[in-house]
């Protein structure tokens, strides 16, 4: 009998208090309530983490890696919006 | 090692762009990271596909053996610590399956290939747990032999797969220091249960050394792994770098490595051990083990046993979800 496939879901652990959610895999669970149980079974066996995401994969967009130049190019050509690029007299110290 | 049935060569691409394939030796020679959605050649998918999912297949297998012995541990510690061992190894197989999954082949298509016998696992897992020692020398051996073939695999070329072998790696150190733990209660308790350990030694050491897979002359993967930066090392070097560190650990608690041809060489410093009984090896692989039928059968029965759970977990949420449309 052919199977419906089981959805797959990305997990993301928050790993103490003040720090971000990070990705950190995958697992295929039905619905919303096993795959947070599903994510904390295979994530979280050592204390991992405060708190878990998980996230239908098919809900993210990601953008496309051949567009990684026309996207960041601009952080190595716009020098000017990095503090270093203005000059300040040495007398003033640190700003 | 987990994945040393990778027997086959695939034919080189020919139909490739000569410019992406030299971008993309580029970006591995400069130790950068592919991720899942860069382009890549065919053959560098495949052969990942083919590695990461043998290798997680293995790690699902592994849990065979050893939970064998779980009703059966001589104290809750002992017993504790195999509970906690074997499920780690299910995690193991699953970060794997994920990583596998992020080259563009189903989970569904992973478990078949392995219950049609598509696909392949680590030959040490089709030798039988005859005694509690076997216990021991697996997480001391077998997963002193992972180990040393894992934390090479951190830096792969793969982001995926590397990133799954760190968090593998993390928790692999525990099953090694527990399966020794056990070795060594063994080694110094009564003369049965230090000749219980000899045993078990005795019959896991050599097919742990041929976990790293055919000798170098033979290996036919090596090569394009190498220049991909899947494999850092070759089999040879990881088999002696494996033998170099545990045979002291056996000397320590008085066991002897079951080689007569076992010598220290002086010079080199190395240990080196006589010839390796390939043809064992290939017969294993092959499916003339001791266990193989046994293992494939249980993960038969497994597979077919649990889909009632996963057909009624998909009719509650598509349920579920139909409600919450009509509300
Ligand atoms: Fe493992
Ligand atoms: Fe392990």
């Amino acid at each position: 009998m052919p199977e419906v496939k089981t959805p797959l879901w990305e997990v993301f652990i928050r790993s103490r208090n003040g720090l971000a959610h990070k990705h950190v895999g995958s697992v295929h669970a039905a619905d919303a309530t096993l795959a947070l149980q599903a994510a904390r079974d295979v994530y979280t066996r050592r204390g991992e983490g405060l708190s878990v995401w998980v996230v239908p994969s098919s809900a993210i967009t990601a953008s496309d890696p051949a567009d990684k130049d026309m996207l960041f190019e601009p952080t190595a050509s716009k020098i000017y919006r990095h503090p270093t690029f203005y000059e300040v007299p040495e007398e003033v110290g640190n700003m | 090692m987990y994945t040393q049935a990778l027997n086959t060569k695939d034919a080189p691409d020919t139909a490739e762009p000569e410019a992406h394939a030299a971008r993309f030796q580029e970006r591995i020679d400069t130790e950068e990271r592919i991720e899942a959605n860069d382009w890549m050649p065919e053959a560098y998918r495949r052969t990942l596909i083919r590695q990461i999912s043998q290798h997680a297949h293995s790690e699902i297998v592994g849990m065979l053996p050893e939970g064998n012995w779980i009703t059966r541990a001589p104290s809750l510690r002992r017993k504790a610590a195999l509970l906690a061992k074997v499920q780690d190894e299910g995690g193991h197989g699953l970060y794997l399956y994920a990583a596998a999954e992020t080259l563009g082949v189903s989970r569904e298509e992973l478990v078949d290939q392995l219950l049609a016998q598509k696909a392949r696992y680590s030959s040490i897992f089709n030798y039988p747990t005859l005694t509690w020692a076997d216990i021991g020398a697996i997480g001391w051996l077998v997963d002193g032999a992972a180990i040393m073939n894992q934390i090479p695999l951190c830096r792969c070329s793969y982001g995926p797969y590397a990133r799954a072998m760190i968090r593998i790696c993390k928790e692999e150190s525990f099953h090694q220091r527990q399966g020794y733990e056990i070795m060594v209660t063994l080694a110094r308790g009564t003369p049965e249960q230090k000749e219980m350990a000899q045993d078990a030694l005795n019959r896991w050491w050599a097919p742990c050394l041929m976990m790293f897979g055919p000798p170098d002359t033979e290996s036919q993967h090596s090569d394009t792994s190498m220049a991909w930066k899947i494999k850092r090392f070759t089999n040879d070097s990881l088999r002696q770098k494996f033998i170099d560190a545990t045979v002291p650990q056996a000397h320590h608690i008085g066991l002897a490595i079951p080689d007569p041809a076992l010598r220290l060489d002086e010079a080199s410093g190395h240990w080196l051990t006589g010839p390796i009984d390939w043809e064992e090896f290939r017969r294993v692989l092959a499916g003339g083990g001791p266990c193989n039928r046994e293992r494939l059968a249980a993960r038969r029965r497994a597979h077919e046993t649990g889909a009632w759970v996963r057909e009624a977990a998909m009719a509650h949420a598509a349920k579920q979800s139909a409600q919450k449309q009509a509300a």
